[in-house]
């Protein structure tokens, strides 16, 4: 049985990777899961210098998932190649270091300090939805998109895998933007703009007003923009929004997905990631299926 | 004692020790590895709620391997605990945070101070620190008390109330201050935000070495989703910003640490 799948050049022992900042850089969850069985590690976004994030409260819960505002919180790209990536090197597992910035500059110099490190691969956060100062422009228009992304793209010595937002309206022409600009890859869907009112006080809850939704009910909207996408593009694509089950990835798989990403599933269940692939494993003995490549986008 | 894991728990018994307020027992293994103050996190099964629902150790009997929960029911997840019988299975991100330094203060004049549904994880202290100078300051809204019984073979026991219907009328600060001649070196307390605050301005004024435990609305509780954070006097080692996280740096911070 073969699991494998490559994107870019990489390969990864299966398609299973953790969604940016659900993971924090691998730590914490290393105490439930064994690293070494995950197709990828994927950091929280990191800037080039430490951002501080939004004031609290910055989670909620709501009905079928959650909302956050965590506002890209994180020790700058210094500290990550000093004190996470080295621990990431221990493990047999491929890491890609997302990337997030306020301004073309601030993602440019993130790079080019993580182009020499050991990271396999960089995934640049365009859409993050909760940093007002710009990032959300880059990810909502198809020309700023393929802006930043030609730029980056001619700095960086690893592949790239642009991050769409979901909220726009033709989530196709961001993916061509992308596509066109010369992305290795791309990777849906960042969270969907969401908000939550507590009724009794009178208050949003989360100090941000707005917060971006994720967890198991965003997930027919993920698929179907996964789907979108793979008739829209020939890169790979790594799909993700809501799932917790190795049933949830195998429709974004059929969908058209390369691999895919597991997010708030890990606060529900902090060993999701390792039965998603066990899941993934059974059905695919289950379904007699010998190479994992097959099922991808055979949905038509 | 550090213990992380996904413990099946067991019920042993649960009641309502006050109107709305329930006592659940548990067996798990983590019980035989808590630190006071140190807290859990609750998975409810209903499908309508996803996250686990952070419940501080009120005490634990670590040879019997049981943990005792002291919670209020506030909305969906406490109110589906609330309806847990003998024998049933609950599912727990176990232990979580820091907990209160107890061994730091021993031989010195200690204060507890908790509030409300604050109260809970201050018995596990008292216990912790059975032997010592201690004195639990508890303070309630009226004489719906519960856990005050609980404090007296442990430590002496001194209780406020709102509305004055028990003890000193005022809150746990007013309790202190009533109470002359006690000269505390060190209080330890949780509690609702603004006696945190007034015990932190309090504690500065008097010269008392002061630990308080937070709560902050949470998903992972394990520090990875950042989520939990508060604001700190100076930068924190693990974020290098001015933010630390509750689950894991906390909940007990000495409150000249942090900014609230
Ligand atoms: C470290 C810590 C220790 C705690 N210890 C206790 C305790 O010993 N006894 C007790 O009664 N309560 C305690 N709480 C508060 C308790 O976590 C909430 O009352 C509980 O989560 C409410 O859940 P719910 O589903 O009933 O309410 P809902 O309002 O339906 O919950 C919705 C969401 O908001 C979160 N939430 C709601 N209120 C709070 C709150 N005050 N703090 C954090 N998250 C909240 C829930 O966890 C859930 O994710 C503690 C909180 C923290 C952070
Ligand atoms: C708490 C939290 C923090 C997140 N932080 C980031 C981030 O730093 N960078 C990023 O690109 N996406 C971030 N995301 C988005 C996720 O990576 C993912 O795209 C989204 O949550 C959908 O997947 P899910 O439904 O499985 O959670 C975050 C999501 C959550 C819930
Ligand atoms: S709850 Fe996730 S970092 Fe504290």
């Amino acid at each position: 049985m073969n699991t494998k799948v490559t994107i870019a050049g990489v390969e990864f022992k299966n398609p299973v990777m953790t969604a940016s900042g659900t993971f924090g850089s691998g730590m914490e969850y290393s105490q439930f899961v064994d690293l070494n069985k995950l197709g990828a590690v994927v950091t929280k976004g990191v800037s080039n210098v430490p951002w501080e994030g939004n004031p609290t409260p910055r989670v909620a819960e709501v009905y079928g998932g959650m909302l956050n505002a965590i506002g890209l919180q994180n020790p700058g790209v210094d500290v990550m190649m000093e004190r996470d990536l080295p621990f990431l090197t221990k493990y047999d597992t491929k890491v890609i270091v997302n990337v997030c910035g306020k301004s073309v500059d601030d993602y440019i110099e993130a790079v080019e300090k993580l182009n020499d490190s050991t990271a396999d691969m960089f995934e640049i956060n365009v859409s993050c939805p909760n940093v007002k100062e710009g990032a959300i422009a880059f990810g909502q228009k198809a020309d700023a998109l393929y802006n930043i992304t030609d730029k980056i793209k001619r700095v960086s010595k690893k592949p790239i895998i642009m991050k769409l937002s979901p909220n726009v309206t033709d989530i196709t022409e961001m993916a061509r933007a992308a596509e066109s600009a010369g992305s290795d890859a791309i990777s849906l869907i960042n969270t969907i703009t969401g908000m939550k009112i507590d009724i009794e006080r009178k208050k949003f809850v989360i100090a941000n007003k707005t917060g971006g939704m994720s967890g198991p009910a965003v997930k027919p909207v993920a698929v179907r923009m996964v789907y979108q996408c793979a008739n829209a593009v020939k890169i790979p694509i790594i799909g993700m929004g809501g799932i917790m089950t190795g049933e949830d990835a195998i429709e974004f798989l059929m969908a058209g997905a390369t691999a895919v990403a597991v997010g708030a599933a890990n606060f529900i269940n902090p060993k999701a990631t390792e039965d998603v692939v066990n899941g993934i494993e059974r059905y695919m003995i289950s379904h007699k299926v010998e190479d994992i490549n097959e099922i991808i986008g055979c949905v038509k | 004692m550090f213990y992380r894991n996904i413990d099946e728990g067991k019920v042993i018994s649960q009641e309502e020790i006050s109107s709305g307020i329930f006592s659940l027992w548990i067996k798990n293994e983590g019980a035989k590895h808590a630190n006071a103050g140190q807290f859990v996190g609750v998975y409810p099964n209903s499908k309508d709620t996803l996250l686990m629902r952070p419940i501080s150790i009120c005490e634990t009997d670590a040879s019997e391997g049981k943990m005792r929960l002291v919670y209020r029911v506030a909305g969906k997840g406490t109110k589906e605990f609330s309806g847990l019988k003998e024998n049933d299975s609950v599912k727990l991100l176990a232990n979580l945070g820091n907990g209160f330094p107890v061994d730091e203060v021993k031989g010195k004049c200690i204060v507890l101070m908790g509030g409300g549904i604050g109260i809970p994880p201050m018995l596990g202290v008292a216990k912790a620190l059975k032997g010592e100078d201690v004195h639990a300051f508890i303070g309630y809204r009226n004489k719906d008390l519960f856990l005050s019984d609980d404090f007296l073979p442990n430590c002496k026991v001194y209780i406020a109330t709102e509305d004055g219907s028990v003890g000193v009328k005022g809150n746990v600060i007013d309790a202190l201050k009533a109470s002359t001649g006690l000269k505390p070196d060190v209080i330890m307390a949780c509690g609702p935000m603004p006696m945190l605050r007034a015990i932190k301005q309090y504690a500065a004024e008097n010269g008392i070495k002061a630990y308080i435990s937070l709560e902050e609305r949470m998903a992972c509780g394990i520090g990875a989703c950042l989520g939990c954070v508060c604001r700190t006097v100076k930068k924190d080692e693990h974020s290098h910003v001015n933010n630390t996280r509750i689950c894991t740096e906390g909940p007990v911070f000495d409150a000249e640490e942090v900014d609230i």
